[in-house]
């Protein structure tokens, strides 16, 4: 097994080596070079200082040569510097990627911890009130389209709780910049993003788990254990949804990435410091250097996902071998 | 034993002297009694899903109105998406002959969702489509002759499945500012491999069949092979695909157009009509609420009409 994750880690390098050369071909065919919006803002540059930009920034050597210089920088731990305001892009980076993962770790966990037992209740109370509620409710719920759920919640929660004098929870930000800021706070702050990202994998995990769970307690080591005479509850967690789990670990897996595309719309919305919105910030500021880093650290993030989906696979099931 | 080889012989004698007329009649007996095909079963299994039913007018509902924008707000409400009038902005709907109600611009709010559909739903078709094509050519390539050839193409679709999408869409959306058309093809462009696996592995499946070794053995070229006896039976597959895969294509170009990189304004698309409604909580909230649900409406019944398509036409789901 130790032996698996140091392949898969080492097949990890040339893959994202694959997608920062992409990345920078894509930002570098475009006619004109980074610095050609200067112009635009000072009327007064001279075609000399544009010249002299460009050779201090190394701006004027072929960019195949200047990807691999930026990888050599790379390799000594530096990402080079932010075009906006200088600071360096691993410093930047290293600021907002604690409230990203923080977002994305709760929408997940919420998805998780809800999905599990609302797929099995009504896996087995099928036909039920309450599976119908819940087949219908999955349904529903996995077409919102997160952003607008988001806005709602913010006109709901935020705006019209205000109006209308009920207790409002805040919105912007991760925490409140005045005055004293502790966990509740945080908490108040994180609820509806995290709710709001978090409720479309909630959907589907719920169906699938149904779905999943349908199919298990057909067979034959369940009707085993029932006749056995264990509780419901412990051939349903222990036997059931053990054998459930399998599929529903790589979703999880493949699903994480678009939990990161998420990130940056919900980001956005509540303004959440974080890295997508960082990365929106970026891409609108033409800070190429922060864009590269960004596509890097979401790269690493996207693959080592798929790397814990497999790994965990292997962990839960004790047939698979990967050697 | 003898007897029955002779009655056998006499039999395929008969059959191998018959006339066409006689022919003819031993088909339209068959015929009669020949019981409906799997397009027709599949249709009517639809029909019964009263869900999907509903799924499908709506959308089609959507389509008519979506494509008939011009019609409908020349003729019909009598109101132009793109002529501001700050006199009449942030009207609630049904006012002043604003069905919807009025943007922060005085502009009228049904005219510009009618015109917005038509430019999400044409960046979510052509990237369906885009996807379709280069995915479906690639997947049977890989699952038809396998081998290199498919180890090739799918290590090519495990390094494109690992970019993270949605990054690069962003990068791309504001370096080179494409138009509708382009921002479908960009999103197929990382979207095709998802496809290219399914279609792959159908194809595997179907490879080691025995009509696909007879019309070998009758000297059929891969081509002729791949394009009349594989594909039609990936077909149910494909349109399953599609009608699962669009809801999320609009989602993202509503996404795009949200966060300023999609379609740009003054253009409407549901994405920015969200955008510019950011700014008038307080004010007119229906200016948010509007574009969502339309936009949740139409997904919604897109992918109630894929569950139903997916439960007819995939018999190994049926339970």
């Amino acid at each position: 097994m130790a032996r698996y994750i140091l392949r898969r880690l080492l097949q990890m390098i040339p893959l994202v080596l694959g997608i920062t050369f992409l990345t920078f071909a894509i930002i570098n065919l475009v006619p004109g070079s980074p610095v050609t919006n200067l112009s635009f803002s000072n009327p007064r540059l001279r075609p000399q200082d544009i010249a002299n930009i460009n050779h201090n920034l190394g701006l004027d050597k072929p960019w195949p040569e200047r990807y691999v210089i930026w990888l050599w920088h790379l390799l000594h731990g530096n990402l080079g510097f932010s075009y906006i305001n200088g600071t360096p892009v691993l410093d930047r980076i290293l600021t907002v990627l604690p409230n990203t993962l923080l977002l994305t770790g709760t929408a997940l966990l919420f998805a998780f911890i809800f999905s599990i037992p609302l797929g099995i209740y009504s896996a087995t109370r099928r036909n039920t009130l309450f599976d119908h509620l819940v087949t219908i409710g999955s349904t529903a719920a996995y077409a919102i389209p997160t952003f607008w759920l988001g806005l709602m919640m913010i006109l709901l929660f935020a705006v019209k709780f205000h109006q209308w004098g009920l207790p409002a929870l805040p919105v912007g930000g991760t925490h409140n910049l005045r005055g004293q800021s502790g966990l509740l706070d945080w908490i108040k702050h994180l609820i509806m993003p995290a709710i709001a990202l978090g409720i479309v994998s909630l959907a589907g995990w719920t169906r699938y788990i149904r779905g999943s769970m349908l199919e298990v307690i057909r067979q034959d080591f369940i009707r085993t254990a029932e006749a056995k005479g264990l509780r419901e509850k412990s051939i349903l967690y222990g036997h059931a949804f053990r054998n459930a789990l399998l599929p529903l670990v790589t979703l999880i897996g493949l699903t994480l990435p678009d939990l990161f595309g998420g990130a940056v719309i919900i980001e956005q919305i509540f303004a959440w410091n974080g890295l997508g919105r960082l990365q929106v910030d970026a891409a609108n500021a033409s800070d190429y250097t922060l864009v590269m880093g960004i596509v890097l650290m979401f790269a690493v993030l996207t693959l080592l996902s798929n790397l814990f989906a497999d790994v965990m696979y292997a962990v839960l099931d004790p047939r698979i071998r990967y050697d | 034993m003898a007897q029955g080889s002779e009655f056998v012989t006499a039999d395929a004698d008969a059959l191998s002297n018959e006339s066409a007329a006689a022919r003819r009649r031993v088909l339209e007996r068959t015929q009669l009694r020949s019981t409906p095909g799997f397009y027709h079963r599949a249709a009517r299994k639809f029909m019964r899903n009263k869900v999907s039913v509903v799924g499908l007018v709506l959308t089609l509902i959507i389509i008519v109105l979506v494509l008939g924008a011009g019609l409908i707000s020349k003729y019909l409400i009598h109101q132009n998406y793109a002529t501001t009038n700050f006199a009449e902005q942030y009207l609630p709907p049904f006012t002043q002959g604003h069905i919807l109600g009025t943007d922060l611009n005085g502009r009228d709010e049904l005219a510009r969702l009618l015109y917005g559909g038509r430019v999400s739903l044409m960046v979510a078709g052509v990237a369906a489509l885009a996807t379709l094509v280069v995915g479906s050519i690639v997947g049977s390539t890989a699952g038809y002759f396998g081998g290199f050839i498919d180890t090739v193409l799918m290590r090519t679709v495990d390094v494109m499945l690992s970019i993270p999408a949605f990054s690069l869409l962003i990068l791309i959306a504001t370096l080179y500012s494409p138009g509708p058309v382009g921002l479908g093809l960009v999103i197929a462009f990382l979207g095709w491999p998802g496809v290219s696996r399914l279609i792959r592995g159908e194809v595997l499946g179907l490879r080691s069949r025995d009509f696909i070794d007879a019309a070998r053995v009758v000297g059929a070229s891969n081509a002729r092979i791949i394009v009349r006896h594989i594909m039609p039976s990936v077909i149910p597959i494909i349109v399953v695909w599609i009608s699962l895969a669009i809801p999320g294509l609009i989602l993202t170009e509503a996404a795009l157009s949200f966060l300023g990189f999609g379609v740009h304004i003054p253009t409407p698309s549901w994405g920015n009509m969200l955008s510019d409604a950011q700014q008038s909580y307080t004010q007119s909230w229906w200016n948010i609420f509007i574009p969502g649900m339309t936009i949740y409406i139409t997904v919604l019944a897109i992918n109630l009409v894929g569950n139903g398509l997916r439960d007819a036409l995939d018999p190994r789901l049926s339970e």
